[in-house]
């Protein structure tokens, strides 16, 4: 392969995983604050059709996103309600909603499927675009994709250098401490839930009016919201390491392409799956890298070091376990 | 936890029961009208097509008995999971390799003098197969520590590959492999049925079973007790001497198991062939099922019946009313949401009600 042509390939991975990054920042946001929205594999379908029926019908790109991110703070709302406020099992709730908001956006969408809809207009950025390289890589998109770009860095800045991204921690790790400063967790909790789902629904946005455009029954993003919930754990509810996990993972998924072109005789569902089976191993090297006995026995192959310390994190302390006032 | 409580019913609970369901179902009702009337569907019309759709004749309702079937056997083996305390979403993955499983074992009984041995080779090998699947997600959990979720969620995934690899693969169609699955069995293998209905008394009696063996294992048995102990309080079992882990592993393998019957069941009783879509989504619907019983094991079977109505009746919706199918998952999901917030709202209420008589006495 020349040069063009893994500009091309890169540029496809960038563009690819914007959604992903955006949903996988999402939770690792409200996973931080320790909560868990398993809902995602539903909520962004159903913010993926309600984007691409708003935008259909208003012929605006903008109120489609808007409607988008809307609605998937909705469902995350209601995972954090029902958790947070009526102590329900905050993995059956995420649960049934992905099944439901499934189902409903569906449902609901069914008379737009396979119309042709408006979509996000590619937005060359001036004088970056021409960088050779970089330039095709990074910064001949849409918007989406900058925003899924631009969001790695400001929610790392967020929550790392601001004293809310301290409260942002504190509430994930340990809310007593967070009420004994005179804060009140639930609410905390509640708002880095819809931040969450905004981001979310922003994802959802993504994949109907962008990356797979228009609605219909398979719409092409099944599947994408359990890879995000992997991949926060993957990225050790670090929103880098999460964001690099979703490139590895786009680029898997653009490789996938290519490779059933060269090997057409491996049949093309074992590239569909082979993420899964992946998503399995890490989270089991994950689990491993934090056993003694396991890493007394790595100890002697050296290479594989770097490995266990890229992919150790430990999970937000209070995660799942909501607040409970005395 | 709600998942063990189990209390006999007296008359203020049943009162207590029947205020309760009333306000659900109304929520629910005035849910599902509204996202009707969004879609833009005449709801009294939709209601009536999903009732006569799925109770509307004997055909229909063996329709209706055929979703029943693979529901509650996925219920009654989700109960031993959840009563230890793991969320075995894998179920799905396990009916689909019970099917690839039961089809393998008939692919052998093809030119067999004895077919009726196949036929009933192929239940034990779908028990195994469905069994193994949660094993392997069971011993992710209980040697890797990853999560019973992803870990069950991911071999779904692979299960799902692996019917589609077989389907275009090794076991195509001659001529043309297609998403209609492999070719079609011979007579001589499908599960004897009721020619009139197309439905199979065995894979009936086989729900049946599995309930009457769920609810004396979990009620009668050392083992139910045991997991019942575990799900509780882990820790305090070690001191008592119990391996949570090998329960662990029992409580997925029953779940798997039964799951794979249903999975042979789907394809040696309903469609005598194997198809991408074998598994239909019933694994994640028994989740569902068994939620909305909480965890009582005679309630699953009416809410699985309930359901498989929902399902049934709603296939009437893109026929008559050009809508989509999946209002039955939207007013399923609906119930068991209902249902988490009205028994949550009555508990929070139960409880001012109790602090407040407890200030009363103490005054």
């Amino acid at each position: 392969m020349n040069e063009f042509q893994v500009s091309i390939l890169f540029a496809a991975v960038v563009a690819g995983a914007a959604p992903i990054i955006l949903a996988t920042l999402g939770e690792t946001i409200t996973e931080r604050a320790g909560l868990i929205n398993l809902s995602l594999d539903g909520s962004i379908l159903l913010s993926a059709m309600a984007a691409f029926v708003t935008a259909y019908l208003t012929h605006s790109v903008a109120v489609g996103f808007i409607i988008g991110a809307l609605v998937g703070a909705l469902v995350a709302v209601l995972v954090a309600v029902f958790s947070i406020y009526l102590s329900q099992s905050q993995v059956a709730v995420g649960f049934v909603l992905t099944l439901m908001a499934r189902d409903l956006a569906y449902f609901i969408g069914n008379p737009y499927s396979r119309l042709q809809g408006p979509q996000v207009m590619p937005l060359p950025i001036p004088l970056l675009a021409d960088i050779p390289f970089f330039g095709p890589v990074f910064f001949n998109h849409n918007w989406p994709v900058y925003l899924s770009l631009v969001c790695i860095g400001i929610l790392t800045w967020y929550m790392y250098r601001t004293p809310m991204g301290l409260a942002l921690r504190a509430v994930g790790e340990h809310p007593k401490a967070v009420f004994a400063r005179g804060m009140d967790p639930k609410k905390l909790q509640l708002f880095y839930a819809v931040c969450g789902g905004l981001l979310v629904g922003l994802a959802g946005a993504t994949f109907s009016l962008s990356t797979k455009p228009g609605w219909g029954r398979p719409q092409g993003a099944e599947g994408t919201g359990w890879i995000a919930l992997a991949l926060v754990i993957f990225g050790g509810w670090h929103p880098v390491k999460a964001a690099i996990g979703a490139y590895l993972f786009s680029f898997l998924q653009v490789m996938g392409i290519y490779l059933q072109g060269w090997l057409p005789s491996i049949p093309t569902q074992v590239f569909q799956v082979a993420p899964f089976p992946l998503m399995i191993f890490t989270l089991l090297l994950i689990s491993l890298a934090q056993k003694e006995a396991f890493l007394a026995r790595v100890e002697k192959m050296p290479w594989i070091r770097p490995f266990i310390q890229m992919l150790s994190g430990t999970p937000p302390s209070a995660l799942g376990k909501p607040h409970e006032a005395e | 936890m709600t998942m063990a409580q189990i209390t006999s019913p007296g008359p203020a609970q049943l009162l207590k029961f029947v205020r309760e369901f009333g306000l659900t179902l109304t929520v629910v009702v005035l849910f599902t009208t509204l996202v009707l009337l969004i879609a833009g569907a005449p709801p009294l019309d939709a209601y009536f097509y999903i009732l006569k759709g799925s109770l509307g004749s004997w055909v229909k309702i063996s329709h209706v008995l055929k979703t029943w079937v693979p529901l509650t056997l996925c219920g009654a083996g989700l109960l031993y999971t959840f009563r230890i305390g793991l969320w075995n979403i894998g179920i799905e993955g396990q009916v689909m390799m019970g099917a690839v499983f039961a089809t393998l074992t008939l692919r052998l009984g093809l030119n067999s003098q004895w077919p009726m041995w196949f036929l009933g080779l192929s239940f034990a090998a779908a028990a195994l197969g469905g069994g193994l699947w949660a094993l392997i997600a069971g011993f992710l959990k209980t040697k890797g520590g990853v999560n019973e979720i992803f870990a069950g969620l991911g071999m779904n995934f692979v299960a799902q590959g692996l019917i589609l690899w077989l389907i275009f693969g090794p076991w195509k169609r001659p001529g043309v492999a297609s998403m209609s699955g492999t070719e079609i069995f011979p007579q001589s293998l499908w599960l004897p049925y009721i020619s009139s209905l197309r439905l199979s008394p065995a894979a009936i009696a086989l729900a049946v079973t599995a309930v009457l063996i769920t609810a004396v294992m979990l009620r009668y048995s050392r083992i139910g007790l045991c997991l019942k102990a575990i799900g509780g309080n882990s820790q305090a079992c070690v001191l008592y001497g119990l391996t949570p882990t090998h329960f662990m592993l029992l409580a997925m393998m029953f779940a798997g198991g039964f799951a794979g019957i249903a999975g042979c069941l789907q394809v040696s009783g309903v469609y005598h062939r194997l198809l991408p879509a074998i598994s239909s989504n019933y694994g994640y619907l028994a989740l569902l099922v068994v939620m909305l019983s909480n965890y009582n094991v005679w309630v699953v079977p009416f809410v699985a019946f309930f359901f498989a109505c929902l399902n049934v009746g709603s296939i009437q919706l893109p026929m008559m009313l050009q809508l989509d199918s999946s209002l039955a998952g939207v007013i399923q999901g609906a119930l068991v949401l209902a249902t988490l917030a009205v028994s949550a709202w009555r508990g929070r209420r139960a409880k001012i009600f109790e602090a407040q008589t407890q200030e009363a006495v103490a005054k």
